[in-house]
Order: structure tokens, then C-alpha cells, then sequence
């Protein structure tokens, strides 16, 4: 024990730059995808049919994918399209897309769940199509959609660890890294493992709360 | 003045209206003035709320035409072909009627109040304070002064309807469309929300009213109309529509009413 403490306090500034780098990938990812999934969301709703059918291909291809799959993609194909992407902007470029698919498909969910005479109310007052759907339709849908949302969250945590395989520093690749240098395999990979589980926990907490709230209102 | 008031706030001229190849209005014409209460009564299917549901554009239309105010509303020309208007326009001209539904249909995220300040605000574009100013003392006209802040799922269906109430008068519309308003409600919380119409009616709103409820329709209307599968059967005061000299559909009609 004294021995891996010994040996986490030499790396704890590696450790801690690619948490750091973790939790940023999957901000940004979770901010990028929320963008895409509401112009998705929305779209699979209310676009004319013939408008639809590309969301409805992004969604389907999206979902279809091992995650992956989609960061290898990300790397490899802009490169071949002569677009310089870093590995880490195209490993936030994949799970963005990734949660845009999923986060689209449960908005779409949430807006269709709600009951018709909502939208019927709203135009009977004179509500505009924007007005309708800022104040009326979205506020409901978001509620009904955000316990699925922090969940697409927690997924993107985890998925993040994937992008070590495209070299991108961040948590487990350091903690790899650290491995290759003191051979304690088992006892950093816990580590890593628990700090992971942390922030799901927290995350989880948060979402839940927030649900109560929104439930008891 | 005698031409404002002797012109037609509502004109329905020849409404054609199907669902698929299902005709379900078939030419209806039917007038109202300012200040008038018309309600309209018909069997199940006989297009009532389909037509309310046309006067505030919530449906298309394929034939005839709706003037609310002197304003053809819904469609228009271009290019010598007949057009649905835009969505804004089409919002403006819903704005000038106000709807109540059967089953109320309040936003579920807002308050009491804030479902009443919505459309002021939004629609109306009224400052925050004049909007809740107004908002608060429709709530108090319809009897629920001390629920301002609660949401529909804390209130009564009675009181919900007359929130619902409250959201559509507080737009200060030209004409009113109730549709069977108290028929999801408890027997013992009718009398609430049709006293709540009576004080409206007796106010000098104009009124279009779907209802069952054939006492209250007698009452407070000044003009029945009777509607069977799809058109205007029969239209005349309480007295007449209600007394003896009917046809023998309006008779049956009233009869299994319970009339
Ligand atoms: N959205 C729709 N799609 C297809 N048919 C419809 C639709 N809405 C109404 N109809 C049909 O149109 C006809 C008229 O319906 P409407 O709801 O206007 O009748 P109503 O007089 O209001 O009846 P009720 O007293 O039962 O409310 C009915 O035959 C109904 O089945
Ligand atoms: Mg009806």
C-alpha cells in the first residue's frame, strides 16, 4: 500500500491532467451533442417528411455504431479528406455525434409524448411555432427528457476512456502510461476504475435530484 | 356605427370541410354579431367542435370561407390560387379568438397565473408587471384569486377549466369558442364553470358555444343552431328551437337529450 502510494504521488500530475482532460471531452461532448440532438429532436418532429429522412439515416447510422467504430472513423477519415483534426478534437468530433444521435432520439421521445391539445392551447392563444415550441412544448419535453440526458452523461464519461486508443491523454491513456512505468497494473486500474465511478456517482446524484425536484412541482 | 353594428363579427359562408375523402362539414353558413351568444347543438358527429376547430384554425379547409371582423381568415389568394396563410399570419388571426377545450388543456409547467401570462406576454407583448396585473385579476373574475400560483395538477377540473377560462379571456378576443367545456367535468363542478359563462355572456362578450348541457343553453343563448351530419339543420331563438314547432330530427334530437 505504502509502496503505490509512494508510486501515485510521482504520478499524480499525469493522473490528474488526463481526469481533467476526461471530464473536458466529455463536457464539450455532451454540450456539442445536446446542440445537435435538439435541432435532430426537433426536426424528426416537425420537418416535412422528405426533410426528416436525413436525421432519420444520421440517428439510425449513429445508433448502429459501435462508439469505437465512430472515434476510429473520426480520426482516420478527415485526414484522408485533407481536414486536420487533433486526435482529441476528432475523438469530442465522434462522441458528439454520438450523443447527438441519442440525445435527438430521446427528445423526439419526450415531444411526441407530449398530449396534441398542448400544442392546440398554445396556437389558440396566437403562440408563433417558435413561441409554441420555446415555451410550451420544449420546457415539457426537457423535463420529461432529462433523467435520459444525464444518462447519455454517464455514457459519455465512459466512452471518453476510448479515445486513449487514439492517443488522446486523457485518463486511462495516463494511467496506462503510469502502469508502463511502475508495473502495478492492478492497483492503478482500481484507481482509475474508482475515480471513473466517482464521477458517474455524482453525476447520477445530480440527475436524480434534479428529477425530484421537476416531480414534486 | 350602425354599419359596425350591423355588420357580422363572425361570417361562415358555404365551410366545406373533409377529413380524407370523408365530408364532414358540407356548406355551412352561419353569422354572428357582436355581443351575440349562438350556441350550437347536434348529435355526436354532426361536425360542432370540427367547426369550431375551423373558425380558429386548428383545422384547414377545403371549400367556403371564414371573415372574423371583416378580415378573410385562414387563406388567402396567390396567383388566382386559393393559399393557406403563413404561420404568423396565421397566429395573429388565432389571437383574435380565444378557445376553451373540453378537456382544459392547461400548460402542466406553469402556474395558474403563468398560464394566463403567457399569451400576454408572448402574443400580446405586454410589460411583465401589466401582464400579471391582468392575469391575477381574471383569476380573481373567475373565483380563483387564491390560486395564483398553483399548477393545473394541484387544482380541481373545475378550477382548471376556469383557468383555462381565464387564459383565453384575459387575450380580450373578439369572439369566444367554447367547446363542451364542462363535459369532463364532475357532475358537482358544472355549475361553477357555466356560472363563470353566464357573468361573460351577461358582460357582452361574443360567444360560440358547443354544449349538452340544453338548460344552460337555453338560458344564456340568444340563438340555437342546430347542426346534423355536417350542415346547419335548423337555427332559431331558445324559444323557438326549444318549444313546440320543430322538426321531427330536432324533436328526436332533444328528446334523447333528455330534453
Ligand atoms: N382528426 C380527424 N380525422 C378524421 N376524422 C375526424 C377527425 N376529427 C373528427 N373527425 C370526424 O368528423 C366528424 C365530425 O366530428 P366532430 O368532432 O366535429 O363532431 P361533434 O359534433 O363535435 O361530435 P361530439 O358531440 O361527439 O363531440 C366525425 O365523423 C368524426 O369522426
Ligand atoms: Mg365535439
Amino acid at each position: 500500500m505504502d509502496a503505490f502510494l509512494a508510486q501515485l504521488w510521482i504520478a499524480r500530475w499525469p493522473l490528474f491532467d488526463g481526469f481533467l482532460l476526461t471530464i473536458g471531452i466529455s463536457v464539450a461532448a455532451i454540450v456539442l451533442g445536446t446542440l445537435v440532438g435538439a435541432v435532430v429532436g426537433i426536426s424528426l418532429v416537425f420537418a416535412p417528411k422528405l426533410a426528416r429522412l436525413p436525421f432519420v439515416v444520421y440517428v439510425d447510422v449513429m445508433r448502429g455504431t459501435p462508439v469505437l467504430v465512430l472515434i476510429l472513423a473520426a480520426f482516420y477519415i478527415p485526414a484522408v479528406l485533407g481536414l486536420s483534426l487533433s486526435a482529441t478534437q476528432a475523438g469530442v468530433l465522434a462522441l458528439a455525434l454520438f450523443a447527438g444521435a441519442h440525445i435527438g432520439e430521446l427528445l423526439r421521445g419526450a415531444l411526441q409524448a407530449i398530449p396534441p391539445g398542448q400544442a392546440e392551447a398554445g396556437r389558440a392563444i396566437g403562440l408563433t411555432f417558435p413561441q409554441l415550441l420555446a415555451h410550451v412544448l420544449l420546457p415539457q419535453a426537457v423535463r420529461m427528457a432529462l433523467p435520459p440526458w444525464i444518462n447519455t452523461g454517464v455514457e459519455l464519461i465512459k466512452g471518453s476512456s476510448l479515445l486513449s486508443m487514439i492517443g488522446v491523454g486523457e485518463l486511462l491513456l495516463r494511467t496506462q502510461e503510469v502502469i508502463g512505468r511502475n508495473f502495478m497494473t492492478i492497483q492503478f486500474y482500481v484507481f482509475a476504475g474508482l475515480a471513473y465511478l466517482l464521477v458517474n456517482v455524482v453525476l447520477d446524484t445530480i440527475g436524480r435530484t434534479i428529477e425530484r425536484r421537476l416531480g414534486t412541482r | 356605427m350602425s354599419d359596425a353594428a350591423a355588420r357580422p363579427l363572425l361570417e361562415i359562408r358555404g365551410l366545406k370541410k373533409s377529413f380524407g375523402d370523408v365530408e364532414v362539414l358540407k356548406g355551412v353558413d352561419l353569422a354572428v354579431r357582436p355581443s351575440e351568444v349562438v350556441t350550437i347543438i347536434g348529435s355526436s358527429g354532426s361536425g360542432k367542435t370540427t367547426l369550431l376547430r375551423c373558425v380558429n384554425l386548428l383545422e384547414e379547409f377545403q371549400g367556403g370561407a371564414i371573415v372574423l371582423d371583416g378580415e378573410t381568415i385562414g387563406y388567402g389568394e396567390a396567383g388566382g390560387r386559393r393559399r393557406r396563410l403563413r404561420d404568423a399570419e396565421l397566429s395573429r388571426q388565432r389571437a383574435m379568438t380565444g378557445m376553451v377545450f373540453q378537456s382544459f388543456n392547461l400548460f402542466p409547467h406553469l402556474s395558474a397565473l403563468g398560464n394566463v401570462m403567457l399569451g400576454l406576454r408572448k402574443v400580446r407583448r405586454m410589460a411583465k408587471d401589466e401582464a400579471r396585473t391582468l392575469a391575477a385579476d381574471w383569476l380573481n373574475r373567475v373565483g380563483l384569486g387564491n390560486r395564483l400560483d398553483n399548477v393545473p395538477s394541484q387544482l380541481s377540473g373545475g378550477q382548471q377549466q376556469r383557468v383555462a377560462i381565464a387564459r383565453a379571456l384575459a387575450m380580450n378576443p373578439k369572439l369566444v369558442l367554447l367547446d363542451e367545456i364542462t363535459s369532463a367535468l364532475d357532475p358537482e363542478l358544472v355549475q361553477e364553470v357555466l356560472s363563470v359563462i353566464r357573468r361573460i355572456a351577461a358582460d357582452g362578450a361574443t360567444l360560440l358555444i358547443v354544449t349538452h348541457e340544453m338548460r344552460f343553453a337555453r338560458e344564456v343563448s340568444d340563438r340555437i343552431v342546430f347542426m346534423e351530419k355536417g350542415r346547419i339543420a335548423e337555427e332559431g331563438p331558445p324559444s323557438e328551437i326549444f318549444g313546440a314547432a320543430r322538426s321531427a330530427r330536432l324533436a328526436e334530437f332533444l328528446r334523447n337529450s333528455g330534453h
